[in-house]
């Protein structure tokens, strides 16, 4: 195969956002239309990589000092980058198509068009990086590219502010990722995956400076995959389209800090102490998220505070140590929950921009095949056998009580409540009566919206397989215990979906009133507060320091003037700039023809 | 070629001083530079050390003074930068109500005297061009300016003509320090004598500080930097795009084409010092930025705080660092003068840039949103743009310096801290787009007229000049690394 093949996947998505961006802003349909060629093309290529296992690509010098510094631009091809390569442009498809129904009368249609061609080239971008400044580089295109699509409708308030909000916390993120990998280029003395590897034993004598260069790469994680404590910026990125939500805050790109973690395990697996910190925050993730989605009523916000909560099962098992249970449920949710938004999506256009779910209500009936594919994404994500999350779950739950039986526990709870908060939105959306009238009037999407949903649901359902999985995956390995654990899930998963039903049936309004859970725990509140009282504080006594004393101090200084050209200036009083300016140039010269030529 | 690119513009400005059609005469010979430019820089000889292109007047053998001009790498760089800034200042300036010939001759001096600077090989002219340039662009402020434009003009004047005195007196006391067999004011010629081991360190130490507060207070190094944001928020628009983007410049070079070579010891035995300076740029100038209440303000103190990282790369004295530093300065150079310009544009409509009365502009100039967009995510250090680039080579050169694996040490600690300056400007910028171009728009604003059609091509430079950088710095790097690798190994 040819050098420049692979480079293809990112090549196309690139030429056509730059394409879009320089000649098609004005003609919406062709716009769609060169983004939808380059993610097939991106598309195509990645399948035929994945099926041609011995690929090489070239490589370039990005910046080069001969025995300084190398920042190669170059391609690693193995089994998980082409798997998550097929993943990231199969889902960015389908989502590109079910775009064209989403999005089709809107004025900002070649932007967003652009906006997602620019997010595959990023996103693969991640997935095919070879080293840790190219995965740096494409990392903040990624956020580049959510800022631009949460901020789709920039001329709301709230999705201006949820722009700003998404971009500015993964970036307090991105300042501990970046300390992480100048520590691991200064220990190892290069930025290549693959150099860096053997070279580790370098910092395996250094056991505080590996926890704390593990550590460091992983706060990257938590900035992008949204964990606590800096998962607040997620639910408010639902202010944009339901597609971006779909593939860029669901599928991929909050999954690129799992994925980003997966490709340095061996940086992260060096450090114990760094481990337990990464499971625990990725249980403390899952379980704080899954209680405050039992109390939302926004359907995309519900599926946000799910995807948190799934997102942080994955860093839970990273941070036990498999990545082959970390990548397989990566590689399931991806299916489910892009089915789920864009279920959701469907649901939401049919009901004119509602997003209560208190003003839905009976909606199994008026759109019967998104109902059907929803059921699908809901009970996998609820890990419901024989759907795909059922196995991929199982996958960490066993590795979980294996390992670390306290993790284990809040693991089991949180399965039980992501039941209950699945099977309340179901229940309050799809069945009961219709409670408001655009409820009572809505009907089915159309076919480009609904084949996408078809083709979801049924990867959503064999996704889990091992005989479909293991194609593209390593899966974890089944051991002894395992019926036990399944057992207690299954348990967890009817406790749950019974209370769901006991309490929402046919229900009208919310009978349960948790404050806490509500006001997601008083995290914005706390974090606005913190920011006023430090960051704005710091700024506004900053900014006084610097016009009462630095500024008025230095000009008082000067003007009074005992030494210095203002002072020789004030004694000639002229008070008009030009001649003031006249003399200055005059003086200047004077003076340097007498210091130097009369010395 | 040289002497071309410096006098083209100074001849045009003469022609129009003397009543050449202004806008047009000022054009043309700015697009004329700009491409002779692009003509070196295509011949650029890129394994080759030391200045090319050179041509020498003799003016006075008995004091070794001639008007020698050529390039290297590093110079270079800063003419171009000088040339791209030079025609998107002329072309985002338009009609002019008052004085509309003498408008343009000053423009096209400020960028005849800075091209002038970094192509001087020889010291007295290094100088002397320098302060061509600063004249008029105290005039721009001064005449053309707006909101209390004769005080800012007197703070900006006052500032630079201490800073270019104090400089000149560093200048001179580095002439005197050599022995007189050495004396020259060749710059080639002092670099090959100091490498011979000629100033004592002793010396060194006084003349380094006093290069450093000199040119420092021309980069506004903290606390030197005042003058800055106010100058900028009365300029009009092209000059400050001339002097934020290009002129202020020069000062950075000088460190780099004089301190860092000349007196080695001397910036070795001041790097604390400056180290704690420029993390008073980035990290307390950051937090002043983030109270501005106005748009202009707000882009004078960024551009004083992203000094900081230029200064970083300076400090830390490696070839990765400073070859950054070099990027960096071009990088900020073209995307500060894309975010004055547009912010001239918009003052020019609404009469006000508070930022409480803007809001939502996008909808209304979609353009103008677009470009400032590029402008902001540049200079917030997004990948694919060249701030990027340069700001990754100082980062990692700057940390460099003195790592060991059992702790961080102060070239670690403040590179940890300029990172957190590169969240500080994402802060600041983010709102102030957000404040400026996004959210719902005042009934007041719905009339605006978007941006001149023909104003895309300026703004397309810019943005191309900082994309191409961006995504592939190695055609910088390749030009710049050669010049430093001389400096720095001859030195230590």
């Amino acid at each position: 195969m040819n050098l420049m093949f692979p480079w293809l996947i990112l090549l196309a998505p690139l030429v056509s956002a730059t394409a879009i961006t320089l000649f098609t802003l004005r003609w919406k349909t062709s716009s769609s239309a060169i983004s939808i060629a380059a993610v097939l093309v991106s598309f195509i290529c990645s399948c035929l990589i994945f099926a041609h296992r011995t690929v090489a690509a070239a490589e370039f010098t990005w910046i080069g000092i001969s025995g300084v510094f190398h920042v190669p631009l170059g391609l690693t091809l193995d089994q998980l980058s082409r798997t998550m390569a097929v993943l990231v442009s199969g889902i960015g498809a389908v989502i590109h198509i079910y775009s064209l129904g989403y999005m089709r009368d809107d004025e900002g249609k070649s932007r967003y068009f652009a906006a997602l061609s620019l997010f595959m080239f990023a996103m693969l971008g991640i997935v095919v990086a070879n080293n840790f400044v190219m995965l740096f580089i494409f990392w903040e295109l990624v956020g580049f590219t959510s800022y631009v699509l949460i901020g789709h409708w920039f001329y709301r308030d709230a999705a201006a502010d949820a722009a700003n909000k998404a971009f500015i916390t993964t970036r307090i993120g991105d300042f501990g990722f970046m300390i992480g990998i100048l520590m691991v280029w200064m220990a190892t003395g290069s930025l290549v995956f693959a150099e860096i590897a053997p070279r580790m034993s370098t910092i395996a004598g250094h056991p505080l400076l590996l926890t704390i260069v593990a550590l460091l790469i992983f706060c990257g994680a938590v900035g992008k995959s949204a964990q606590f404590p800096l998962h607040v910026w997620l639910p408010d990125a639902m202010e944009g389209p339901t597609p971006v939500s779909a593939l860029i805050h669901a599928a991929t790109m909050v999954a690129a800090g799992v994925y980003m973690l997966v490709r340095v395990a061996f940086v992260i697996q060096g450090s114990p102490a760094a481990l337990l910190v990464v499971a625990w925050i990725g249980t403390i993730t899952a379980v704080m998220a899954a209680l405050i989605a039992t109390q939302q009523d926004d359907i995309k916000r519900i599926l946000a505070y799910s995807t948190l909560s799934q997102l942080g099962y994955m860093i839970m098992a990273v941070g036990l140590a498999s990545n082959d249970a970390a990548m397989f449920h990566l590689f399931t949710h991806a299916f489910f929950k892009a089915l789920l938004f864009l279920g959701a999506g469907s649901v939401i256009v049919m009901l004119h921009h509602e997003q209560n779910i208190w003003n839905m209500g009976g909606l199994s009936r008026k759109l019967p095949i998104t109902f059907a594919s929803f059921l699908v994404g809901a009970l996998a994500l609820i890990g419901c056998p024989p759907f795909s999350g059922f196995f991929s779950k199982d996958a960490i739950l066993a590795l979980a009580y294996e390992r670390n039986t306290a993790i284990f526990a809040v693991a089991l709870f949180t399965a039980f409540l992501t039941a209950f908060y699945v099977i309340r939105m179901l229940l309050i959306v799809f069945f009961g009566n219709a409670r408001s009238d655009i409820a009572r009037e809505s009907h089915e999407s159309p076919p480009v919206m609904i084949v996408p949903l078809i083709v979801l649901a049924l990867l959503a359902t064999l996704g889990g397989f091992a005989f479909f999985a293991r194609s593209f995956l390593s899966l974890p390995v089944e051991r002894e215990i395992a019926i036990f654990v399944p057992a207690l899930a299954i348990a967890a998963l009817i406790a749950g979906s019974g209370l769901a039903i006991a309490l929402y049936r046919n229900r009208a309004s919310e009978p349960v009133d948790l404050e806490l859970l509500r006001h997601k725990f008083y995290f914005d509140e706390l974090y606005s507060s913190l920011i006023h009282w430090t960051q704005e504080l710091l700024a506004h006594v900053s900014a006084f320091v610097d016009r009462w004393i630095i500024d008025a101090g230095a000009v008082g200084g000067s003007s009074r003037g005992a030494w210095g050209i203002g002072a020789l200036l004030r004694l000639v009083q002229v008070g008009n700039l030009q001649a003031y300016v006249f003399l200055f140039g005059l003086g200047v010269v004077a003076i340097i023809y007498f210091a130097i030529f009369r010395f | 070629m040289v002497l071309f690119i410096i006098f083209c513009p100074i001849v045009a400005a003469v022609l129009i001083m003397v009543g050449a059609p202004a806008r047009k005469t000022a054009l043309t010979a700015s697009v004329l530079t700009f491409a002779a430019t692009l003509y070196l820089l295509a011949t650029f000889g890129d394994g080759e050390h030391g200045f090319q292109h050179v041509t020498s007047f003799t003016i006075s053998p008995e004091w070794r003074l001639s008007f020698t001009t050529g390039i290297d790498g590093l110079s270079l760089i800063m003419v171009v930068l000088a040339t791209i800034v030079t025609v998107a200042a002329v072309w985002f300036a338009g009609t002019v109500e008052r004085y509309e010939n003498a408008f343009y001759a000053c423009l096209l001096f400020i960028s005849g005297g800075a091209i002038g600077a970094f192509a001087s090989i020889d010291l007295f002219f290094f100088y002397a061009f320098h302060e061509l340039a600063l004249i008029p662009t105290f005039l721009l402020i001064g005449i053309w300016g707006s909101g209390n434009r004769v005080a800012a003009a007197w703070k900006i004047t006052i500032y630079l003509a201490i800073g270019s005195f104090i400089l000149l007196l560093g200048l001179i006391l580095l002439y005197q320090s050599f022995p007189p067999a050495f004396r020259s004011f060749d710059i080639r010629r002092l670099t090959v004598a100091v490498s011979l081991g000629q100033i004592p360190a002793d010396a060194q130490h006084h003349i380094y500080l006093l290069l450093l507060i000199g040119f420092g207070i021309l980069v506004s190094l903290f606390p030197f930097h005042t003058w800055a944001p106010e100058a900028y928020a009365s300029a009009p628009a092209s000059a400050a795009m001339l002097h934020a983007g290009v002129l202020k410049k020069f000062g950075l070079y000088g460190l780099l084409r004089l301190a860092i070579p000349l007196v080695p010891e001397g910036a070795r035995h001041w790097t604390t010092l400056l180290v704690v300076l420029l993390l008073g740029n980035i990290i307390y100038v950051g937090l002043v930025t983030i109270a501005q209440k106005r748009l202009d303000w707000m882009l004078g103190y960024s551009s004083v705080m992203h000094m900081g990282y230029i200064f970083l790369g300076i400090a830390s004295a490696t070839i990765l660092a400073t070859t950054g530093a070099v990027v960096l300065i071009f990088a900020h150079g073209v995307s500060i003068a894309l975010l004055f310009a547009i912010a001239g544009e918009l003052r020019r409509r609404t009469g006000t840039l508070a930022f409480d009365e803007l809001g939502g502009l996008a909808r209304i100039m979609p353009f103008a949103g677009l470009a400032f967009g590029f402008g902001v995510f540049a200079a917030i250090g997004l990948p694919g743009f060249a701030n990027f680039a340069g700001e990754i080579m100082i980062f990692f050169g700057a940390f460099k310096h003195g790592w060991t694996m059992d702790g961080f040490h102060i070239f670690q600690i403040a590179t940890v801290l300029a990172l957190w300056g590169v969240v500080i400007s994402t802060v600041y910028m983010l709102r102030a787009y957000r404040k400026t171009f996004m959210g719902t728009v005042s009934e007041q604003w719905k009339q605006l007229v978007e941006l001149r059609p023909t104003l895309r091509v300026p703004v397309t430079l810019l943005v191309g000049a900082l994309i191409c950088c961006g995504f592939f710095p190695q055609t910088f790097v390749r030009m710049v690394a050669p010049t430093f690798r001389t400096y720095l190994t001859a030195n230590r």
